[in-house]
């Protein structure tokens, strides 16, 4: 018969809807509504997994996202694979494929059940005492073993195609909780004309109120009470209701995330993360019920109560036929009664030797026996509960058998602190209700309703409704006070028998490891949860801080608040990496920089390479090149013709203002002051420290106005500095510095033929030699539109850098290329212009320096102007570590063998061939000397040209012989001419 | 009774909420950390020890420290603020060149 | 008690009852030859290797929360020697000799697993530091190898090497002999066998004040159980190693920053080795439990919260997502933050300083579990003779106003 443990007219789910999903490939029919817990449970099914050590069968524990045993494996095909899925949380949907986790053969015959059968052996902590020898053993045959049987569900091996969202959100009030206390504040708030965000784990709100179908607020039954309160929040435009959403971290400032789930079919976005400022936080948060600490408390079927009602109350099943309910406060009783109503045989067992007169006569009337002054001790059954031990508090031996098939703990409620603690708030233990519970906050916080320790229906109405900022008049009231009375310390079952106590279900970890734990020396709390790893699984300690707490606190002979406080962290629960990832995957992961010219780029077949998050051509590819060979043809006709470069990636500020000058000879080691307008120097820019920060071309337009050039990597870095100094070191210089990086683009031509390219599209200034000389500017006119023309050159021969504004680029360019072809003009990409301008000695900043270079490291002390009194960096080249003679130099390197090198290579004296003295900054082939050559740094190495080292290889050393940077045309005559 | 140990911080979300004297109060990842405040760069002719100190050392306070922000994504400008680094809240913003607040005790 | 199977068998019929504490609760004496501040895997070392290689028992390390509960216990275990200088690689491979027997040595399983740390370069430029640090660190006797992106594939099958990142892989350097170990076990592996040899570990005791002589030296300190005094004083704080320094007068070139990592929920195997990135900011491995660990990178602003920006957590996460696609379903289990004292050079400080009798190891910022035993060994050797020892040489506290720096800065991009 299928769900035989379906009530009839009990639950809120949708029973004309049935729905088919299957278990470890036998298929089952739930409806609408359900949870896979829910629906297993109504078909008859507790097993659901096995624990991570011993490998115990265990069934469903709870009912919310705490559940700590009941984790599966969720499959909705097409690499939509989830492990660890607590099948208290999956909504049931056709056709979903289930798998228990952490079994072999199967969930019911097990072979990892040998760790129960040997668990004496294999206590908390075992693997520190063992697994030593032999020494090799641990990497090659104990912990692949360990790996093996550790873990629960497999990971996913496919990439998840599912999309995740991401939203900011600003309000007055986040209310985190839908519980009563938090549908009342919420209303509250929403009432006083606040923007209001109201966030519910669950598939909707409501809280504990929807086990309470007999409670009355303001006139209403429960359940219709909170439709029409959320009905009404619904419709007002400033309150933003969120089901299905978990505050999942809190933090200052009242800065919250939340995980919203939002779609499982694949074709919506699944997850949404919520960055949310709130003027006010207020925690609605609730609290958890605990479980009880005996032995063999762990058999499926031995659940929470409150568990056990919320199953039948909202999904109509019922968890036993037989059940007992241990408990030793009021709240237990009310499953009773619920439980007996839809018709299973109930007994209550508990602890209190007196129980209140009215609760024995309502047990009467229900038919429900009661046994008074007796704690659970032991369980039987091997798949399923199938009885209960019971005895006195005192009497270890007087021990009763009830027969059962499920047995659910009321031991004592856990205020839900979390987040309070998150954002700062202290924490306080009330000994009478034996609780944690929030203290001080640091932030506007509040905390309202059951989390604040108020487990009276009434009290929590009034608590939230003021806790939102109303006023106590106008609160609705129940007259039902729904009290689950007073919630004592956790039970600490005294007597220890055999048998395995669990105090984390997940993880394991028996009353016995943590006495064990505290023998051993660790008594912090902290140690205690690492030495056992009690606290330390999915549900992050929720259903067992306290007890562990507690039995620890026994054991040290101190009181709870002695033995420690529970730290919290977040996240509250489990969240997704996607959802935490958002819209950050593939091209969105970070911003792609182009040039405006970045279209003619792709039409003339340039191969792109990222250089930082600027997408640059490496080499443009003709026919079937090599990248080798395309560069040595782009190398050669730039320098046998002309070639064509974009290099609007380079950093550009504008730099103005009557101290202009001034302050450029304090940000550089040059001295820009000493410039004619329309001329252009290459400058270097130090750090503090003394070391090449960047470097670039500084040209002075005017007399208070400069252009200033820097790498395409150090832009942002390089302005950032020189603001830093402008503000705080130089805040009486009148100067100004703009970015101008994206607003002209830079069009290089060099080459022999690189002036008569740029004359035929070019108004209003002469090229000629006399009239533009290297190392000068002229603004003009290019293909019509208005250009600084720099005549710089970064591969050595004749060249200019063309700067048009962003928007005329591809006008300009286009001209350029036309009006090329006549001499030959190509285009070179970013590992040509590399090539030549090593050829020249060039440094680029990042490659020839480190970080740890100086000026005359790389040969250019020249560079430093004496006359300045201060710079930045002049401090520290004075010191004395600069000076040695054994520094890095700048040198090339001419491979003997003729054979290329390769980047980061290190020289080695072949007398000494264990120590590096050097290393190889950039290797190419040189088209111009036909040739492989390279660039590097090595000790002393001006003083060593002419001589041979080795450059260490994983082979034979190969020798080469350094000489002087500047390999082609020493003279610089190409530049002048 | 052994003195216990002080409680651990409790470990948060976080996105600090920096009140910008100019902007006013924007979320942190509009900002750059400027280094620790009222650092005062030393003449030339200084000593090693001076210039290295200037460089290099720092108070690296548990508790109030002045120190300097950038409103890289915003204003532009240089501010500094003292904030209590056990906390991470801050307790005031003012402008580059203001004296430091440290002098006096904390509100 | 010796620890081994055959103990654990003993015990285990006897019900685990005999097992004794693992360090003595000890009650601070009023004075002691060495006084260790700092009770976290490097000042346990330190106290170990001075009892048992250096002859020096008459140790207290005093700590002011609980053991290991500072960066050793939120670390993410990894191991590697890679470094580029000479003088890192040597520091770091002294440490890496060790691991290799640290668990005989101790008699506690520490975990040391050298399953392989793989650093993936994602463009020309990462190429050219990799294969920079490869050549380098094969004249330092550092295993480091280049790997093309199939063969890091092979090595780790998770990683995606096809051109849909952002930021695709063009290949990884390799060493082979890193890997990670337990952190909470270095620990408490060394509290274990130091205190055996007569070290007296003193928790829940925070250094106030430290005492100086009429010539400066030190003579002691005063805790919150009390004043102990003591000619030498060795300082192996972390992240609160300025503030401490600072009771002796002697400012550092110190800043403590918030670095953050977190835990998936445990799986099946899944991952087989020790993965970093500097360009998209994450490192990852799968602990002996099953939960994934990743690492992220270190918050701009100096703090002592222990917390750290969302930014930092969601930046690591994405990374994570983008060059293991197949994670993207997994669930962050717990997140936390500890404190780590970065340097000018990001290189460590081990070193005598300008008071008489007080010593300092501090600077790892990010990267000190790797060192733990190096640094306790070469760390207890300067306390006991009063020289450090040439590995350490490079790293003395002086070096900043020499301008003699070992900046590692690109091996410390991203945290380790």
């Amino acid at each position: 018969m299928s769900q035989p443990f379906r009530i009839a007219d009990r639950g809120h789910i949708d029973r004309s809807r049935e729905i088919r999903f299957t278990f470890d490939g036998e298929t089952f029919i739930g409806h609408l509504g359900d949870t896979i817990a829910s629906a297993l449970l109504a078909n008859g099914v507790h097993l659901m997994g096995r624990s991570f050590k011993y490998h115990r069968p265990r069934g469903v524990l709870g009912f919310g996202s705490e559940e700590p045993n009941a984790l599966v494996g969720v499959d909705r095909g097409h690499g939509r694979f989830e492990p660890n899925q607590r099948t208290t949380m999956v909504r049931l949907t056709e056709g979903l494929t289930i798998q228990s986790q952490n079994r072999s053969p199967s969930l019911r015959r097990d072979v990892g059940a040998i760790n129960d059968l040997l668990s004496r052996f294999i206590p908390a902590g075992f693997y520190y005492k063992t697994f030593k020898w032999p020494r090799s053993f641990w990497a090659t045959v104990y912990e692949p073993l360990i790996r093996r049987t550790a873990g629960l569900g497999r990971a996913p091996c496919l990439p998840d195609p599912d999309r995740y969202g991401q939203r900011w959100a600003h309000c007055d009030t986040l209310v985190v909780g839908g519980d009563p206390a938090g549908l009342m504040a919420a209303s509250a708030a929403a009432d006083r004309g606040e923007r209001v965000i109201l966030c519910d784990e669950g598939e909707g709100f409501g809280g504990s109120l929807l086990d309470e179908s007999g409670a009355d607020i303001g006139g209403k039954p429960a359940l219709r009470w909170i439709e029409t309160t959320v009905a009404h929040l619904a419709q007002l435009p400033r309150v933003t209701l969120l089901r299905r959403t978990t505050a999942f971290g809190a933090g200052i400032g009242n800065f919250v995330a939340l995980a919203e789930r939002c779609d499982d079919s694949g074709k919506e976005t699944r997850e949404r993360q919520w960055f949310v400022r709130a003027g006010r936080l207020i925690f609605a948060t609730g609290s958890i019920e605990r479980p009880m600490v005996f032995a063999n408390n762990d058999r499926p079927g031995i659940m929470l109560a409150s568990a056990a009602r919320s199953f039948l109350n909202r999904h109509g099943v019922l968890v036993g036929r037989h059940v007992v309910i241990v408990t030793e406060q009021d709240s237990g009783y009310r499953t009773a009664f619920d439980l007996r109503l839809a018709g299973a045989v109930v007994a209550v067992v508990d602890a209190r030797a007196t129980v209140a007169g009215d609760l024995v006569e309502q047990a009467r009337e229900a038919g429900i026996a009661l046994i008074s002054g007796y704690i659970p001790v032991d369980s039987r059954g091997r798949l399923r509960v199938a009885a209960l031990a019971i005895a006195p508090p005192d009497k270890a031996n007087a021990i009763r058998w009830l027969a059962c098939d499920a047995v659910l703990m009321a031991g004592g409620w856990t205020p839900s602190i979390h987040l309070h603690s998150q954002s700062g708030g202290k924490v306080e233990w009330h000994a009478p209700i034996g609780a944690f519970l929030p203290g001080k906050a640091r932030q506007a916080t509040t905390a309202v309703g059951a989390c604040a320790g108020q487990l009276d229906l009434d009290a929590c109405l009034v608590m939230g409704w003021q806790g939102g900022g109303g006023e106590l008049a106008d609160a609705p009231r129940s007259a039902d006070r729904c009290d689950v009375g007073v919630s004592s310390i956790p039970a600490i079952v005294p007597h220890e028998r055999p048998g395995k106590a669990f105090v984390d279900f997940q993880n394991d970890v028996t009353a016995k490891d943590i006495r064990l734990a505290i023998r051993e020396g660790f008594q912090s709390v902290e140690h205690i949860k690492r030495y056992t790893t009690n606290g330390m699984a999915t549900d992050q300690g929720r259903t067992s801080n306290i007890n562990a707490l507690a039995i620890a606190a026994q054991a040290l002979g101190k009181t709870i608040p002695e033995a420690g406080l529970t730290t919290f962290r977040a996240p509250f629960s489990p969240t997704t990496f996607g959802t935490m990832a958002g819209f950050t995957r593939g091209a969105l992961f970070d911003p792609v920089r182009t040039t405006p010219l970045h279209d003619r780029l792709i039409a003339e077949g340039a191969v792109f390479e990222n250089a930082g998050q600027w997408k640059r051509p490496r080499y443009y590819a003709q026919a079937d090149e090599t990248i080798d060979e395309a560069v040595l043809r782009e190398c050669a006709t730039v320098r046998r013709t002309a070639g064509m470069f974009d290099a609007s990636t380079l950093g550009k500020i504008e730099v103005v203002g009557p101290d202009a000058a001034s302050f450029l000879d304090f940000i550089y080691t040059g001295k820009p002051s000493s410039l004619a307008a329309g001329r252009c120097r290459y400058a270097l820019m130090l750090r503090e420290d003394g070391f090449i920060l960047d470097d670039g071309i500084i040209t002075r337009v005017e007399a208070e106005r400069f252009h200033v050039t820097t790498t395409s990597a150090g832009a942002v870095n390089v302005l950032a500095t020189m603001e830093d100094f402008r503000q705080t070191e130089l805040p009486d210089m009148r100067v100004w510095l703009t970015s101008t990086t994206e607003q002209w683009a830079v069009i290089v031509v060099n080459g022999p033929r690189a002036r008569d390219v740029l004359n035929a599209v070019t108004r209003d200034v002469s090229l000629a030699n006399e009239d533009f000389p290297h190392m000068s500017m002229r603004v003009g006119t290019v293909a019509g539109v208005a250009a600084r023309i720099f005549r710089v050159s970064f591969t050595g021969e004749l060249g200019y850098e063309v700067n048009v504004p962003a928007r005329n680029a591809t006008l300009v360019w286009d001209s350029l290329r036309q009006a090329g072809e006549k001499f030959g003009l190509g285009l070179y990409g970013l590992e040509a212009s590399q090539v030549l301008r090593a050829e020249k000695g060039y440094i680029i900043v990042g490659r020839e320096t480190d970080g740890t270079t100086t000026p005359n490291d790389v040969g250019l002390g020249g560079m430093v102007a004496k006359s300045k009194t201060d710079f930045v960096g002049k401090r520290s080249l004075m010191r004395e570590v600069f000076v040695d003679p054994e520094r890095k130099q700048l040198v090339a390197l001419l491979p003997c063998d003729g054979q290329s090198l390769e980047e980061g290579a290190q020289l080695i004296d072949p007398a000494d061939p264990h120590r590096s003295i050097g290393h190889v900054s950039s290797a190419y082939v040189s088209a111009e000397l036909g040739r492989p050559f390279a660039l590097a740094m090595v000790q002393g190495g001006r003083s060593r040209l002419g001589s041979r080292l080795a450059v260490a290889t994983a082979a034979a050393p190969r020798p080469v012989e350094l000489c002087d940077p500047i390999l082609v045309d020493p003279s610089g005559a190409r530049l002048h001419g | 009774m052994r003195p216990q140990p002080p409680p651990s911080l409790t470990e948060d979300i976080v996105l600090l909420l920096i009140p910008c004297p100019y902007c006013g109060p924007r979320a942190e990842i509009e900002f750059r950390y400027g280094g620790e405040a009222h650092l005062e760069r030393p003449k030339p002719d200084c000593n090693e020890q001076t210039w290295a100190a200037y460089l290099h050392s720092r108070h690296n306070a548990r508790g109030r420290h002045a120190e300097r922000w950038r409103h890289a994504h915003g204003c532009g400008q240089f501010f500094n603020a003292v904030r209590d680094t056990l906390t991470d809240q801050i307790e005031v913003t003012y402008e580059a060149g203001q004296p430091s607040p440290l002098r006096e005790p904390a509100s | 008690m010796h620890y081994s199977a055959l103990s654990l068998f003993r015990n285990a019929l006897r019900g685990h009852k005999a097992w004794p504490r693992q360090w003595r609760a000890a009650e601070p004496k009023s004075s002691y030859d060495v006084i260790i501040v700092g009770g976290g895997g490097h000042g346990l070392a330190t106290a170990y290797y001075l009892a048992s290689k250096y002859g020096i028992t008459n140790v207290a390390v005093v700590e002011k929360g609980w053991i290991g509960g500072g960066n050793t216990g939120r670390n993410t275990t990894i191991i590697r020697s890679n470094y580029l200088f000479e003088e890192s690689a040597n520091l770091y491979n002294h440490s890496l000799k060790l691991w290799g027997s640290l668990s005989q040595e101790l008699n506690y399983n520490i975990m040391f697993s050298p399953r392989g740390v793989m650093l993936l370069a994602h463009t020309l430029h990462d190429v050219y530091s990799a294969k920079r640090h490869v050549h380098a660190n094969r004249l330092t006797g550092v295993d480091n190898k280049w790997l093309e992106p199939e063969e890091a594939k092979a090595f780790c099958p998770p990683l995606d090497i096809t051109q849909r990142a952002r930021y695709p892989i063009l290949g990884a350097a390799l060493q082979k002999s890193g890997g990670t170990a337990r952190h909470d076990a270095v620990a408490w592996g060394y509290a274990r066998a130091a205190s055996a040899l007569g070290v007296d570990i003193i928790e829940n005791c925070q250094v106030q004040a430290v005492r100086r002589e009429g010539t400066g030296r030190v003579a002691g300190v005063e805790t919150s159980r009390g004043p102990i005094a003591a000619t030498r004083i060795a300082v192996a704080a972390a992240g609160s190693s300025s503030l401490i320094m600072d009771m002796a007068d002697v400012r550092m070139p110190l800043e403590s920053h918030p670095l953050q990592a977190l835990v998936s929920e445990p799986v099946k195997p899944c991952f087989p080795c020790v993965v970093m990135s500097n360009t998209v900011h994450a490192y990852v491995s799968q602990s002996d439990k099953g939960e994934l660990v990743i690492g992220a990178g270190a918050d701009q602003y100096p703090s002592y919260s222990q917390t750290g920006g969302v930014q930092q957590l969601s930046q690591a996460v994405e990374a994570i997502c983008e060059m293991f696609p197949m994670f993207q379903r997994m669930r962050m289990l717990r997140s936390w933050g500890g404190i780590v004292d970065m340097t000018p050079d990001r290189s460590p400080i081990i070193s005598i300083t300008p008071v008489g009798g007080l010593f300092v190891n501090c600077g790892w910022g990010t990267g000190g579990f790797k060192a733990t035993p190096g640094a306790g060994d070469l760390f207890a050797h300067l306390v006991a003779t009063g020289t450090p020892h040439p590995i350490i040489a490079p790293f003395a506290l002086d070096r900043f106003e020499k301008g003699k720096m070992i900046d590692e800065a690109a091996a410390a991009a991203v945290a380790h």
